[in-house]
């Protein structure tokens, strides 16, 4: 008997378009693609986040002077002087200092949504699977987290953590930070993939699992997680937004990013007592950096957004 | 005043070649490629074809409600006289206010779940300029107009709190509010049990004749088109095909889309013992294709080379009809599938599968309600046994019970091969597991969007098989070759492939382990008619080489016929009626299967003395005394019935029947009817 006697398939092929699953999803992936491109607010944000980019990377090899490095001549001085920005009291340069900072923070504000969606998937993906006393003890426990003010939180966990870097590599305090930034936003993250879980476990194809004696294990990683990473992806992208402000505010509180690191929360918390003295350089211009940054990220986790859900 | 004029002498619906079309990505798509038809004031007319054919469009588009990307291209839309297009967006509205109603396919979602029904109903009169009071007392009125006769209680409710039969009553009082000339209905009771689908079909017909409305049927069920319908039309690709009274085209088809679509139906009794269904070649067009001249050539065997070149032009074969079609004289000469011999051994095989006393409890709040009491079933190799009941007899609890997805209370057995089966899959050994599969009603939720039609298969092989490999990859072959897959459909995701296709995937995965048993849970409810009969083949087809047992779940009485050797009906979790297909359809049946069946309309027309059930399920938590079913029955014994339960007795060798009314007696009346 001839295969297919009586069906076509939906999407006959194209003259040339090969028959490949491949190039079936490709094809969906770079409409995405081409959509997510189309939109000016997102080049935007892509644009100021590439700036700061070459700034992280450069950093003391493009700045104009060394961010450490007092200018004996000029402390406070205003935009003059050979310093674009001006410096701040001790006379560092203002534009380097955030030339700078812009690497501590693109360090530190990935990871720390990295770990946060992490850690918040998985115990998403458990609450949303299980259900049942699982659900419901980690439910009021996150519950319990997402009323406590973030800062307080976070003021707490960097006051008791220990002074050695956590993760290799990195300055003890960014690390601290990351790790306190990324636990705070797991909560918040497993409760919009445990979302998409119940909804997605309610398909036949999870029951058909179980009959076929999958694990739970298998079941969530490879049937269920597939299928929620669109909203893992938004929840990144707005988690890093949230975290460069965490981490700024942090920074400012005095528990963050020590010095002498340059960091933008911190330029703001030495300085903004003398912008009532006319000194406002040392303080604006750190916040216009912290602001374009947040803003140039939410600007592309809105559009991913738009573009994911279609 | 004019309108009381064009009442009488103009159609309360005329389209003239009305061309359709959407715009995707900028691009104008045709959908409606020249649809012309009248309704008359006071008539019913249906519209079928298979889904994406362009019903739903042409309603939409008569009442200018296209979506934003759709637009009238050609042709005229005339209402009562009006020319719909040349109308201004308030005297559009002035319109659709007081002369049009539609009434939609899911009434929950008509509905408002937030605010109670009597404030939704009255905003249907306060609109049309009565005050809040004479709302009131309208919405009684029209609440009693459909048959509702506890108007107050049922307007002090939440429309959650209302069955769903209930619920379409209710929009349809709101459609009725304004005393439309024109009534729409977009598929009515797709959803509804065939009982409570039955009640609104007898409830729009009784309406149509006290309010003089016509009425334009949009549904995929012939058999309720033919109930309601004076005069239908069958579209395809955007056309109508043919046209005439609903009684004529079903009985005698003058177009061949017309004849395939009737043929694919499993009807008057069909099994698949005795033939396969017939299936029309090919699929739908895509939209924006191109189409030869007759849009139905790609698909037709009496195409010719004039049907590409040609627009077949308005043949009236008999007074009355109208078929677009160059060989209407020919459609005699379509061939029918042949009959074929009968299967032996079919249901002879050994008990597979031993059920007794099966029962299932669930909580709810304080109360326990028993979805599934004492259930006793054998079923035997390479047997289909049929579930039939309403929504809540227990259909679904009893298959979950046998595939594991929740245990059955204690003290229930369930033996597979003599051995008790644990309560729950994953307490099951895996040859069990294996044993027992399912076949899912709706294969976009049984497939995993994200994975290959390989990988999908390689999982199921590996799992249910136990093998990998090389030995996976020849075993795929032959499976994917077993349900007429071709290996390119092997690297698509299922949203590259039509319904048909996928059911096929989901069919191939239940099936790689080989199986025992296959529950079959409404296999084709989500696919279209002539998709359904391949399905339908398919599934025969399998058994005959597996020798597989199927249990079959399906509202639809002709798929559970015609797949079916045994019958179970189930009412409230109880088995009301056991025995061969052919006794149980054929009766003398229990006065609850006699109901079900005569519920159901059919494309062949209905007798003309149907059994009509009155009053809705009861509740499970709050069972009526004696036999659960005799607050419905038509047949109940005053004195008797509701007094005692009767036993599950076999009447006859191999039918058994939980009923006080002897089965001569039943015979005697169900024959006298």
């Amino acid at each position: 008997m001839g295969v297919i006697e009586d069906e076509i398939p939906a999407v006959p092929p194209l003259p040339g378009e090969k028959l490949a699953s491949s190039s079936e999803k490709k094809k969906a992936r770079n409409e995405k693609i081409r959509l997510f491109f189309k939109s000016p607010s997102a080049i935007i944000g892509m644009v100021i986040i590439g700036i700061w980019l070459i700034c992280a990377i450069g950093g003391t090899a493009i700045s104009p002077y060394d961010p450490l490095a007092p200018d004996g001549m000029s402390h406070s001085a205003p935009l003059v002087d050979g310093h674009i920005l001006g410096t701040d009291q001790l006379g560092r340069d203002v534009l380097s200092r955030i030339m700078v900072g812009a690497r501590d923070v693109l360090i530190a504000a990935p990871l720390a949504a990295v770990l946060g969606v992490a850690f918040g998937s998985l115990l998403g993906l458990l609450m949303g699977f299980y259900r049942g006393v699982l659900d419901d003890v980690l439910g009021r426990i996150i519950e319990a987290f997402l009323v406590l003010p973030l800062t307080l939180v976070g003021l707490l966990a960097l006051s008791a953590a220990p002074s050695w870097s956590i993760i290799p590599g990195v300055e003890p305090s960014t690390g601290t930070v990351i790790i306190v930034v990324g636990l705070l936003f797991t909560p918040i993250v497993a409760r919009t993939v445990r979302a998409a879980v119940l909804s997605e476990r309610e398909n036949d194809y999870v029951q058909a699992a179980k009959l076929r004696g999958e694990t739970g294990l298998y079941i969530m990683t490879r049937e269920i997680l597939p299928n929620v990473t669109s909203p893992i992806i938004v929840e990144f992208t707005v988690r890093i937004g949230y975290a460069i402000f965490a981490i700024a505010t942090l920074s400012f509180l005095g528990v963050g990013i020590q010095e002498p690191t340059p960091d933008w929360g911190l330029m703001i918390a030495q300085e903004y007592r003398l912008v009532i003295g006319g000194y406002w350089w040392t303080t604006v211009f750190p916040a216009i950096a912290i602001a374009s940054l947040v803003i140039a990220v939410n600007l592309i986790a809105d559009r991913l957004q738009e573009v994911m859900e279609l | 005043m004019s309108a009381t004029e064009t009442r009488t002498d103009t159609a309360a619906l005329r389209l003239d070649d009305l061309h359709v079309a959407y715009d995707v990505r900028g691009v104008p798509r045709p959908v409606l490629r020249g649809v012309t038809f009248e309704i008359k004031p006071g008539e019913a007319y249906g519209l079928v074809g298979e889904s994406g054919c362009g019903k739903s469009t042409t309603a939409y588009a008569a009442v200018r409600y296209l979506p934003e990307n759709g637009h009238v291209t050609s042709g005229s839309i005339t209402i009562a006289g009006e020319d719909m297009l040349a109308l201004s967006s308030s005297e559009l509205r002035d319109l659709r206010a007081s002369r049009i109603s539609m009434v939609y396919q899911d009434p929950g979602q008509s509905l408002n779940p937030t605010i109670k029904v009597g404030k939704q109903v009255a905003e249907a009169f306060t609109v049309l300029g009565f005050s809040a009071d004479e709302a009131k007392v309208k919405s009684v009125e029209a609440l009693n107009r459909v048959r509702i006769a506890d108007a107050d209680r049922v307007l002090d409710r939440y429309p959650y709190q209302l069955s769903g039969g209930m619920q379409q009553r209710v929009v349809i009082a709101m459609a009725l509010a304004c005393d439309p000339q024109l009534l729409i209905l977009d598929e009515p009771t797709t959803g509804l049990d065939a009982t409570v689908e039955a009640e609104v079909l007898d409830l729009v017909s009784m309406l149509r004749q006290e309010t003089g409305a016509a009425v334009l049927l949009i549904a995929h069920n012939l058999g309720v088109v033919r109930r309601i319908c004076d005069r239908v039309g069958v579209m395809y690709a955007g056309k109508i095909v043919e046209e005439g009274p609903a009684s004529e085209v079903f009985d005698n088809p003058q177009h061949p889309y017309t004849v395939g679509l009737l043929r694919c139906l499993p009807r008057r009794g069909a099994n698949k013992a005795e033939r396969r269904l017939d299936t029309i070649p090919g699929s739908l067009p895509l939209i924006g294709t191109e189409l030869p001249a007759c849009v139905f050539q790609d698909r037709c065997a009496l195409a010719t080379d004039e049907c590409r070149t040609n627009v077949p032009p308005a043949t009236h074969p008999v007074e009355g009809r109208t078929v677009y079609c160059h060989h209407t004289s020919q459609v005699g000469t379509l061939v029918e599938a042949p009959l074929q011999a009968p299967i032996a051994g079919a249901g002879v095989g050994d008990v597979v599968l031993h059920l007794e006393n099966v029962s299932k409890t669930f909580k709810q709040g304080n109360h326990e309600v028993r979805a599934l009491v004492d259930v006793d079933l054998d079923l035997r190799a390479g047997e289909t046994l049929g579930l039939v009941g309403e929504s809540g007899s227990g259909k679904t609890t009893l298959a979950k019970a046998i595939l594991g997805i929740h245990a059955a209370d204690p003290g229930s057995v369930i033996e597979l091969d003599g051995e008790q089966l644990a309560g729950l899959t994953t307490g099951r050994k895996a040859d069990a597991r294996r044993a027992i599969q399912i076949i899912f009603q709706n294969p976009d939720s049984a497939l995993n969007r994200s994975k290959t039609v390989r990988a999908i298969l390689e999982r199921s092989l590996y799992k249910l098989a136990g093998i990998r490999g090389k030995d996976a990859d020849d075993r795929m072959s032959a499976l994917t070759e077993e349900v007429r897959l071709s290996p390119r459909h092997l690297d698509m995701r299922p949203r590259a492939l039509s319904g048909g296709l996928k059911q096929r995937v989901a069919i191939a995965g239940a099936f790689a382990g080989g199986p025992r048993i296959v529950v079959c849970d409404e296999p084709t409810s989500a696919l279209d008619v002539s998709v359904q009969a391949a399905i339908l083949n398919l599934l025969g087809d399998l058994q005959r080489d597996e020798q597989a047992s199927y249990i079959v779940i399906s509202h639809d009485l002709g798929v559970v016929r015609y797949l079916s050797d045994r019958i179970a009906v189930l009412y409230l979790g109880r088995l009301m009626e056991l025995g061969p297909a052919e006794v149980v359809f054929n009766g003398p049946h229990h006065p609850y299967t006699e109901a079900l069946l005569s519920a159901v309309p059919s494309v062949d027309g209905d007798p003309p003395d149907r059994i009509r059930l009155t009053g809705e399920l009861p509740s499970a938590i709050d069972l009526p005394t004696g036999c659960v079913f005799h607050t419905r029955c038509p047949r109940a014994i005053k004195g008797t019935c509701e007094a005692s339960e009767p036993p599950l007795v076999e009447v006859e060798p191999g039918h058994a029947m939980r009923c006080h009314i002897p089965i001569d007696e039943l015979r005697t009346l169900q024959h006298a009817d």
